[in-house]
Parts: C-alpha cells; sequence; structure tokens
C-alpha cells in the first residue's frame, strides 16, 4: 500500500519522503549525543523520583498525577528497565517510524475531512 | 519543552487545554479556506517532520537536553494555522503513544509549541515584508523567525511552570506541582534555547524554506499572502 501511495507522488513529494526516512534512521543521534556528554533530563521533565533528589521532596500534586497516564511506548522504548544504548536506540527509530507514520496518516485524514478546496 | 503529567496545576492546564480547543475550531475554519487539497500531502509531512526533529534531543554539556520543534517552518510555509493542526497532531500522538510531554498538559503543550511558537514565527517572518524571495533576505528572516521563535515558546513554558508555586502550594509551604518558580524557570528554559536549540531551529527554518523555495516556491503561503495584499 505504501508503494501504491508512493507511486502517486511527486519528484518532490517522493525526495522528501526519502529524507524523512533517513531522518529516522538516524534520531539514535537524539539519546546517543546526550548519553555521551552525559547531560540529564529536559529541564522540566524529571521523574518524581529525580525531583526528590533535586529539591528533597516530591510535590503532592506531581506525585499524584506523574503516574496518571501510562504510554504504551513510553520514552519511545519498550521495556524501559533495559537500558543499554543499542535496546535504546532500536526503539527509538522504531518510534520514529512509527510516530512519524501515524502522525502523517492522522492530517492527512483531518485535512481530506476539512479541504474541499480542489485547486 | 513537553511538560509532564503533575508540573501544571488544574487551574493552569484546564484553561490551556480550552483555548487549545477553541484555536483547534478556527483552525480548521481557516485551514478549509486556505489549505488546497494538492497540498495535503505536503501538510501530513510537515507534521511527520515535526514528529521526528523533536526526536532529536541536543545536549548542552555539563546541563541539560532541548530540541528544535520544527514549527517555525510549518507556519511560513502553510500559514499558523495549518502548523497549529500539524503540530497538534505530532504533540498528541507523542502524548498518547510515547509518553512525551502529560496526558493532562496537551492543552498547555499544544498552546506552546503549536499556537504560541508558529504565530511568533510566522508574524516575525512577515515583519520583514520580504517582496521578492531574495535569497539572503529570505534566509536572514527565516532564521531569526526560527530562532526567536523557539526561545519565545521556551520562555512561555518556563512561565507556566515557573507559576505553579505561586498558585498552589501545601500549607508547609512546600510546592504541590512544579516546584522551581520563576527567577529558577526563566533562565533554565531560556539559556538552553538561546544557546543551541534556538540556533539550530532557525538553521532549519532557513535550510528548508531555501529548499522549498527553489523546488515548490508556489507552496509557500507567507509569500502568496503578502502578493495577494499588494
Amino acid at each position: 500500500m505504501l508503494s501504491e501511495k508512493a507511486q502517486k507522488m511527486n519528484k518532490l513529494q517522493k525526495k522528501i519522503l526519502v529524507i524523512l526516512i533517513l531522518l529516522c534512521l538516524i534520531t539514535p543521534v537524539g539519546i546517543l549525543l546526550p548519553a555521551f556528554f552525559n547531560t540529564g533530563d529536559a529541564w522540566g521533565e524529571w521523574s518524581a523520583q529525580t525531583v526528590k533528589e533535586l529539591v528533597g521532596y516530591v510535590p503532592k500534586g506531581l506525585q499524584k498525577y506523574s503516574d496518571i497516564y501510562k504510554a504504551p511506548l513510553h520514552d519511545y522504548t519498550v521495556n524501559s528497565a533495559d537500558r543499554s544504548l543499542m535496546h535504546k536506540s532500536g526503539f527509538y527509530i522504531v518510534s520514529g517510524l512509527l510516530g512519524a507514520t501515524i502522525t502523517y496518516i492522522v492530517v492527512l485524514l483531518i485535512s481530506k475531512i476539512i479541504v474541499r478546496n480542489g485547486e | 519543552m513537553h511538560i509532564p503529567d503533575g508540573y501544571l496545576s488544574p487551574q493552569t492546564y484546564i484553561p490551556l487545554f480550552g483555548v487549545f480547543v477553541l484555536t483547534a475550531a478556527v483552525a480548521v475554519k481557516k485551514v478549509k479556506d486556505e489549505v488546497s487539497s494538492r497540498n495535503i500531502p505536503y501538510l501530513g509531512m510537515a507534521a511527520a517532520f515535526s514528529f521526528i526533529i523533536m526526536m532529536f534531543n541536543l545536549p548542552i554539556p555539563g546541563g541539560t537536553t532541548g530540541h528544535a520543534v520544527g514549527s517555525a517552518v510549518i507556519a511560513i510555509i502553510f500559514g499558523p494555522w495549518a502548523a497549529m493542526l500539524a503540530v497538534s497532531v505530532a504533540i498528541i500522538i507523542q502524548a498518547l503513544i510515547f509518553g512525551d510531554g502529560g496526558i493532562t498538559a496537551i492543552g498547555a503543550n499544544c498552546f506552546n509549541m503549536a499556537i504560541f511558537m508558529p504565530f511568533t514565527a510566522f508574524y516575525i517572518f512577515k515583519l520583514f515584508r520580504i517582496k521578492t524571495a531574495r535569497k539572503p533576505a529570505v534566509t536572514i528572516a527565516a532564521f531569526i523567525s526560527g530562532y526567536l521563535s523557539l526561545v519565545l515558546a521556551a520562555v512561555i513554558t518556563a512561565v507556566e511552570l515557573g507559576l505553579q508555586p505561586l498558585i498552589a502550594s501545601a500549607p508547609d509551604g512546600k510546592a504541590l506541582y512544579c516546584p522551581y518558580d520563576l527567577s529558577v524557570a526563566i533562565p533554565a528554559m531560556a539559556i538552553g534555547h538561546m544557546l543551541l536549540f534556538g540556533v539550530v531551529e532557525g538553521i532549519i527554518t532557513a535550510i528548508i524554506i531555501n529548499y522549498i523555495l527553489k523546488n515548490e516556491p508556489k507552496l509557500i503561503y507567507a509569500f502568496r499572502k503578502s502578493a495577494k495584499n499588494e
């Protein structure tokens, strides 16, 4: 189905598609670089445990809400206990391809419903 | 810049969710008028690009991480309303499937990265009043638009977080949500985005605008509009 779609695309769209796929394949840069420089989490995105280490306590509301929802691929990985960079990088690429594809399809569907302008 | 669950009080995330829903309703109407069906695949790819680019966490050695968002370039090419829809979809999918950004903070995160940022970027770009698409002028305007819009979006995010100790504290003075106030949150968020992440947003904005200008110049909304007005 994807190849059928690709055939209908014009030259520029095919080029962009290739660039997007290549970008997905190099997404592990986004975990390897921070790991290499040993940087922590993004500011304000710490786990409840990390907040406790930072300020000495876990704010009550933060405690209450922090586990309100568990995403199926939390942190772009499965089994986040496995912290090896190989494991994380592999699932990062899969997550990138999956998330980008879903995003593309959802925007396409929403736009097709909204847009009636055929010019 | 993805605020997780538990960092914002309901007094903050509920109004921001309301703003998001209202803006999305207007955006649906605007996109209907402004986007032609032949450009829909491009808009879908733009949203996918935003999703991917946000995965590129960049380190500030000895400090924190952050990333570009892609909202600036999408706003210049498709207009701020279409950008709002596209980037919102990326942010909602990040929250629902990948736990990047909280469920309760979806309205706030969409407000920061998919409403405030594309509108800021678009109007900064328009300030340059570029009539003919001359390359150096476009490159400079695109860079500044990307750079400033991301830095300002980071500051807005910091304001939301930094207001929490004022809005909601326990009787013993301990914070209930984000424990840091404005004096900590604003510099912490601003510095990384000014030094690195904003620069990256500026560069990708300039590169992509130039690329589209070369290959499909009619696509660019920011130029189409000005052509119509003048």
